[in-house]
């Protein structure tokens, strides 16, 4: 569709949203992400059934974790949307940005690769 | 005899018997225990001194029976499993009878979640059953638990009694639990308080069908309700309890004020009527924190004067 | 299974506050089954601990390494050759981890990470129960293969207690009453007479009551 979204956004394409385990979200923050959202199919339309389910339960433990630390849990997201939606597949991208530019850049102090 | 006791003479003579209940204070005033004796005294054949109940931490009732025995009335104390393993149990056994009390309640006890100190360490040495039994072997066998002999005439005598629950679960077998109290050897028995009196009716008909009412004087628990706030937690939030909507809503019908006599009201009525049912040797009435009002309860319900044996 | 779970995030910071450099160590036995202290759980403990540290600024190195198990003296010595450069270890054992690690490295400060809760197995994929107590004598079959000792809220053998409603232990909504269970299970197997018999008295001292408790075998003492 060739529509674009803005330039901060670094996707890790898998196979499904089940892919996506804790470890991977937490080590997002570690190499210094200041938001991570995992974007995956709609609930009841999951390809591999409920992958995305058990995406959302992984979202929902690393929250805890950052409310935990004292930092804000809106860090971490899940969305849904169907892979046909390019347009949705953009606002979310917008809208999430907005939400972590509205909270700052991240409170982990990684010395890792930061944003150009 | 037993141990020969107030309670033992009436219900072994055949007299329709009556037991009370004293919760002791949440401290070392005796004098709080001596005010719910004089309330009792008169109306009751022995009174029920709670152990450390729903876990709260009071005075012991080891002490309570005593200081009710100097009041003049007879003491019916009790003894749970939760907090005392089988050297305290046969210890405080031989000492409660060494200063005259001469009944005593084998209970499981609620479990320290209940109480204020849900901390504690939660002892369940023995079960019910298993101090009954102990109970038991002191008494008739003149031995401890370990087989160690005590001289004829220095044994301790009493006469032992259980409380059986009609209302909880699972129904079908609560009638055999008692058969098992009766194994054991309970002398009598008191049931928690009845509000449904259908199922207590059909528990009776299934103690007597198995012969066990010949073979335990079963006194059924009564309790005055105060207030519909009582009615509504008893109802909702303490286990083994079963009350109808009928007595929440009978207690519901009447305005604020009138709540206390409609529930003496009721707890006259279930006298009248428990004593009509085959098997039942006497009442338990426990007016927890209401004493005052034994005496008005036992009077219209018919059951003065007590015999004096 | 010893099932555990990992204690809380406040309580292992505070643990490793004063250290740079700390050796988390995961054990591939019983806490790997019960998802609280395998491999896994070693690398989002140590990556939660990092993070947290970040946030203070006070960066802390935590090197992950899982030992087949930690309760066998051989596998804790394969910690001999790494331990040297770390300020402290934290184990994600059950206790006995800690305990064998502490043992065996005196010199090093050795923390747990994990709280030991029971005995038990899976009711579902994520959730464990107790079943056994270690009383030190199985009677289970005398109970239509229920144990009243671990899961009586009161250990009775002579249940049920006149707590028990709608199937449920007076103390929660959430346990079972062993005892329904086993009533229900002995009277459909019509086994009512060995249910009303008299139990003899619990022998505790097999249990934990008796003592800190030890087997030796000498058949396989070499």
């Amino acid at each position: 569709m060739r529509l674009q979204y803005s330039t901060n956004i670094k996707i890790v394409q898998v196979p499904c949203t089940g892919r996506v385990d804790i470890i991977h979200l937490l080590k997002g923050f570690e190499d210094g992400a200041d938001g991570i959202y995992v974007a995956g199919c709609e609930e009841g339309d999951c390809h591999y059934v409920s992958g995305n389910l058990k995406a959302r339960k992984r979202v929902n433990y690393v929250k805890k974790v950052l409310e935990q630390l004292g930092v804000e849990p809106e860090r971490v997201a899940m969305y849904n949307m169907s892979a046909a939606q390019g347009p949705r597949f953009v606002e979310i991208a917008k809208e999430f940005t907005a939400v972590i530019r509205e909270l700052g850049p991240s409170p982990f102090n990684r010395n890792a690769v930061k944003a150009a | 005899m037993k141990s020969g006791s107030n309670l033992e003479k009436v219900l072994t003579a055949g007299q329709f018997a009556v037991t009370g209940e004293c919760g002791p204070p949440r401290s070392a005033d005796a004098a709080i225990v001596r005010e719910k004796a004089a309330h009792l005294k008169g109306y009751v054949d022995s009174v029920n001194v709670t152990d450390n109940q729903t876990s709260v931490v009071r005075l012991s009732s080891l002490a309570g029976s005593l200081i009710l025995q100097q009041e003049g009335l007879e003491a019916n104390m009790q003894m749970v499993c939760r907090d005392r393993n089988r050297i305290a149990i046969q210890s405080d056994i031989l000492g409660a009878c060494a200063l005259g009390v001469k009944n005593m309640l084998c209970l499981s006890g609620d479990h320290q979640k209940f109480g204020d100190h849900p901390e504690a360490k939660n002892v369940y040495d023995l079960d019910s059953i298993q101090l009954l039994r102990t109970v038991k072997m002191l008494r008739d066998e003149r031995k401890l638990l370990s087989g160690q002999e005590m001289e004829e005439g220095t044994e301790p005598r009493l006469f032992i009694g259980a409380a059986v629950n009609p209302f909880a679960d699972p129904f079908e077998f609560r009638v055999h639990r008692l058969g098992m109290k009766i194994a054991a050897g309970v002398d009598f028995v008191q049931t928690q308080c009845i509000y449904n009196m259908a199922k207590f009716k059909k528990y009776m008909k299934q103690a007597v069908d198995m012969g066990l009412t010949e073979k335990v004087f079963l006194l059924a628990g009564v309790t005055p309700m105060k207030s519909l706030g009582m009615a509504k937690y008893m109802k909702n939030f303490v286990p083994g309890m079963d009350v109808p909507d009928e007595i929440v809503a009978r207690m519901q019908g009447v305005g604020k004020k009138d709540q206390g006599k409609e529930g003496i009201r009721i707890a006259v009525e279930q006298i009248q009527e428990i004593r009509e049912i085959p098997g039942v040797a006497g009442i338990h009435l426990m007016a927890i924190e209401w004493e005052e009002k034994v005496g008005e309860i036992i009077e219209a319900a018919g059951l003065l004067p007590r015999p004096v044996l | 299974m010893i099932v555990a779970e990992r204690k809380p995030i406040e309580e292992i910071l505070e643990m490793v506050r004063d250290f740079r450099k700390i050796l988390l160590v995961g054990c591939k036995g019983c806490v790997t089954v019960c998802n609280a202290g395998g491999r896994k759980e070693v690398g989002i403990l140590a990556s939660i601990i990092r993070l947290a540290r970040d946030k203070e600024n006070r960066p802390i190195d935590v090197h992950e390494h899982t030992l087949e198990r930690q309760c066998d003296p051989e596998y804790i010595d394969q910690l001999a050759d790494m331990i040297g450069e770390y300020d402290a270890v934290l184990s994600m054992a059950c206790s006995v981890g800690p305990q064998f690690i502490s043992a065996r490295f005196p010199e090093k400060k050795v923390f747990p990470a994990l709280n030991t809760n029971f005995m038990g197995g899976a009711l579902e994929h994520g959730v464990w129960a107790e079943f056994c107590q270690a009383c030190g004598n199985c009677k289970i079959h005398l109970f239509g293969g229920l144990c009243p000792i671990a899961r009586c809220s009161k250990s009775l053998l002579s249940g049920p207690c006149g707590g028990s409603s709608g199937g449920k232990c007076e103390i929660s909504n959430d346990v079972d009453c062993v005892w329904h269970l086993i009533v229900t299970r002995m009277m459909e197997q019509g086994r009512l007479e060995e249910l009303t018999a008299l139990k003899p008295y619990k022998n505790w001292s097999t249990s934990r009551d008796g003592g800190p408790r030890k087997i030796v075998r000498e058949d396989l003492k070499l």
